[in-house]
C-alpha cells in the first residue's frame, strides 16, 4: 500500500481476506483499531477496558502462524470487542455494576473461549446498563456510552458499547447479549447489524444471568455476512449450558451469500400490524415501508399479520424479567466476588454493599421482582406472565403459518437525547416495545439498518423474526435487503455518519 | 368461569398499591437498605410499574397453560465422575475477604441474639 489506508472502514469479512492476501497484518489491523479508539474513545464512551497487550500478542501469534503457513480458522486475526458481560480472564469484568468494579474473573466464558480459539484479538471490554437493565447505557455505573451519529445521543442499551464501538469505526465485531433487546435496539439506533439468535442458540456459560428464560448471546457488527461470520463462531452446543440446543449451527454464511444473489421468489415476509402505527416515528415507518418495497423487488411477497396479544408483551415481560434477575442476582452478597461494605453482621453488610453497589434501575427491578414472587402474588403476577407467553406464542405460530419471516421497525423511535427518559422508566421500557416478543418466545430476531429519518438525519432499524432453529432465514433476508439498500447509500450505512472529532 | 377469573384478578391487583412500608419491607428482603429519600423516589416509580404490569391478568384465562421456558428441553445429565474444575486459590480469588482457603465474611449474629 501506498497511500495510506485505513483499514479500520473495512468489513470483517474484508479483513480476514486482505490478511490472507498479505496486504496487511493482524497486528497492523488490531493496532489501527487501538489508535482509533485512542482518537475517539475519549468522546463515545464504548470501552470500559482496553486489553491493549493481550490484543497484539494474539495479533503476533497470528501473523506468525500465517508466516509459518499454518491453517486459520476464518476470522482468525480480526480484531473484537466483548460486552462486559462475559467473563473473561486477565481482564475484569463488571457487567456494568460498581458492584464488581475490579472484578478480575477466574474463568473464561464459553464464548470467549471460542474467541479464542478463533484467534480473534480482543480489543476489550465494552459498556452496558447495569447487569443489562437498560435501553441507553445511562444506567452503566461507569457512566453512558454516547452514540456516534450525534454525541448527544443515546446509542441504545443495553449494549450500547458494543454497538458503538462498531459504529465509531473501533471494532468491526462486537459480542452483545439480548433479554429484551440489548442487541437488535442498539443496532437500529447506531446504523449497525445485531442478531440474537434462536434461545440456546449460543452458551451463556459464563454470561452474568439476567433474566435466564429471556437471555441470548448474539453477534454486533456492520454487515449482515459479518454477523453471519460471528455467529458461526460463537454457536453450537455446550454441556456447559443446560439450556443449549443440542443441535448444529445454523448455515448463516451459506445463508447470506444466497441471500445477496438477490432473489427471494416464493418468500412470504408478514407484517406485523400490532408494531406499528401511534409512537412510532414518522421517518422511522417511512424507510421501514422503503425496506418492503425492496423486499417485494426481489420477489418476496409481502402479507399482513396480526399479533393481538403483543399487547401483553411488554406488561408480561417487566414481570418475568424482574421475578428472574430477583433471583439471579442475589449472588451479589459480599462474600464471594465483588465489593464489601462492612457494617456489622453479614446480612447488614449485605444490605450495605447492595445499597451501595446497585444503581436505582437494578434496585427497582430487584424490588418489583421480589414483590411479583412474593407468596399471594405468584399466581397472579409471575403465573400471569407466563400466561401471556403462551399467548404470545400462539400468536408467533399462526402468523409463521402466514409467512416465512415476520418483519417490523426495530424500535419506535430514531435514537433520542441522553437523559430523556432517565428518571420515567415506563417510557424508557418503551423502547424494547417491538424487540420483546421475540424473547418471550425464544425465536431469532435480526435489526439491520433501514436508512436514516429524514426529519433527523439519524438511524432507524428493520427487524426479521424467525421461527425457532431458524436463524438462517434472517441472514438470507437480511442480506438481500442489505444490498439493495446499500447500492441506493453507496456501502453501508455506518459510513454515512457524521465524522467524529478525533483527537 | 374464564371471565369470572379474570375479573376477580383484575380488581385485585388493580385496586393494588405498594405503600411506603410494603416497599421497605421488600427492599430489606432483597437484602437493600434504603433511605427515606430511596423510598420517596423509588416508590413511586415502582407504583407506577406496578399498575401497567397488572394488565396481564386481562387475558391469563384458567384454560391458558403457562410457558416458563422458550424452547421445550429435556433434563440434562452426565456421569456422575469428576472433572476438572477451580482451584481452591482461583475460587477464592475475587472474595473481598478469605482466610485458612475459605470466605471470610462478618458475623453472622447481631448483639442481642
Amino acid at each position: 500500500m501506498t497511500a495510506p489506508h485505513d483499514w479500520t472502514r473495512l468489513s470483517a469479512a474484508q479483513m480476514a481476506a486482505a490478511m490472507k492476501a498479505g496486504e496487511v497484518t493482524s497486528v497492523e489491523l488490531t493496532q489501527a483499531h487501538l489508535d482509533r479508539i485512542g482518537a475517539v474513545d475519549g468522546d463515545v464512551h464504548a470501552f470500559l477496558h482496553l486489553n491493549t497487550e493481550g490484543a497484539l500478542a494474539t495479533a503476533r501469534e497470528v501473523d506468525e502462524a500465517r508466516a509459518a503457513g499454518e491453517d486459520l480458522p476464518p476470522l482468525a486475526g480480526v480484531p473484537i470487542a466483548i460486552k462486559d458481560i462475559l467473563v473473561t480472564r486477565g481482564m475484569p469484568t463488571t457487567a456494568g455494576s460498581r458492584i464488581l468494579e475490579g472484578w478480575e474473573p477466574p474463568y473464561d466464558a464459553t464464548v470467549t473461549r471460542k474467541i479464542r480459539e478463533a484467534r480473534m484479538p480482543i480489543l476489550g471490554k465494552t459498556n452496558m446498563d447495569e447487569f443489562a437493565m437498560g435501553s441507553s447505557t445511562e444506567h452503566s455505573g461507569f457512566g453512558p456510552t454516547h452514540n456516534p451519529w450525534d454525541l448527544d445521543r443515546i446509542p441504545g442499551g443495553s449494549g450500547g458499547g458494543s454497538a458503538a464501538s462498531i459504529a465509531a469505526w473501533e471494532a468491526p465485531l462486537a459480542i452483545g447479549s439480548d433479554t429484551g433487546g440489548s442487541i437488535r435496539q442498539p443496532a437500529s439506533v447506531t446504523g449497525t447489524v445485531g442478531v440474537k439468535p434462536t434461545y440456546g442458540g449460543v452458551s451463556r456459560y459464563g454470561a452474568i444471568a439476567l433474566a435466564s428464560s429471556l437471555d441470548q448471546l448474539g453477534p454486533c457488527a456492520r454487515t449482515v455476512e459479518d454477523a453471519a461470520m460471528l455467529h458461526e463462531v460463537m454457536g453450537g452446543h455446550d454441556p456447559m449450558d443446560a439450556t443449549s440446543l443440542n443441535e448444529p449451527v445454523p448455515g448463516c454464511v451459506e445463508a447470506a451469500r444466497q441471500g445477496r444473489e438477490g432473489d427471494l421468489a416464493g418468500v412470504r415476509v408478514g407484517v406485523i400490524k400490532e408494531l406499528s402505527g401511534e409512537g412510532y416515528q414518522a421517518g422511522v415507518e417511512q424507510r421501514f415501508e422503503e425496506g418492503l418495497d425492496k423486499l417485494r423487488a426481489l420477489g418476496a411477497e409481502v402479507v399482513e399479520v396480526s399479533c393481538p396479544s403483543f399487547e401483553y408483551a411488554l406488561a408480561a415481560y417487566y414481570l418475568i424479567l424482574p421475578s428472574e434477575a430477583s433471583s439471579n442476582l442475589a449472588k451479589f452478597d459480599s462474600v464471594r466476588f465483588g465489593m464489601r461494605v462492612e457494617k456489622g453482621t453479614i446480612e447488614r453488610t449485605m444490605g450495605a454493599t447492595r445499597a451501595e453497589g446497585f444503581g436505582d434501575e437494578v434496585k427497582r427491578r430487584i424490588i418489583l421482582g421480589t414483590y411479583a414472587l412474593s407468596a399471594g402474588y405468584y399466581d397472579a403476577y409471575y403465573g400471569s406472565a407466563q400466561k401471556v407467553r403462551t399467548l404470545i406464542q400462539r400468536d408467533f405460530a399462526a402468523a409463521f403459518e402466514k409467512a416465512d419471516v415476520l418483519v417490523s421497525p426495530t424500535t419506535p423511535t430514531t435514537p433520542f437525547k441522553l437523559g430523556e427518559r432517565i428518571d420515567d422508566p415506563l417510557a424508557m421500557y418503551l423502547n424494547d416495545v417491538a424487540t420483546i416478543p421475540a424473547n418471550l418466545a425464544g425465536i431469532p430476531g435480526m435489526s439491520l439498518p433501514s436508512g436514516v429519518a429524514p426529519e433527523d438525519g439519524l438511524p432507524a432499524g428493520f427487524q426479521i423474526l424467525a421461527p425457532a432453529h431458524e436463524d438462517a432465514r434472517l441472514y438470507r433476508i437480511g442480506a438481500a435487503l442489505e444490498k439493495a439498500l446499500a447500492e441506493d447509500w453507496g456501502g453501508p450505512l455506518a459510513a454515512l455518519a457524521p465524522e467524529l472529532e478525533v483527537s | 368461569m374464564v371471565r369470572g377469573f379474570d375479573a376477580c384478578v383484575a380488581t385485585r391487583l388493580w385496586g393494588m398499591s405498594l405503600e411506603r412500608a410494603d416497599v421497605a419491607r421488600l427492599a430489606a428482603l432483597a437484602r437493600i437498605d434504603m433511605t427515606d429519600e430511596d423510598l420517596d423516589r423509588l416508590g413511586g416509580q415502582l407504583n407506577a410499574i406496578v399498575d401497567s404490569v397488572a394488565k396481564v391478568a386481562e387475558v391469563a384465562g384458567e384454560d391458558v397453560p403457562a410457558t416458563s421456558h422458550p424452547i421445550p428441553m429435556a433434563n440434562v445429565h452426565r456421569p456422575d465422575v469428576v472433572r476438572p474444575s477451580l482451584s481452591q486459590e482461583a475460587a477464592l480469588s475475587g472474595a473481598p475477604e478469605a482466610e485458612d482457603g475459605r470466605f471470610r465474611v462478618p458475623q453472622i449474629l447481631g448483639e442481642e441474639a
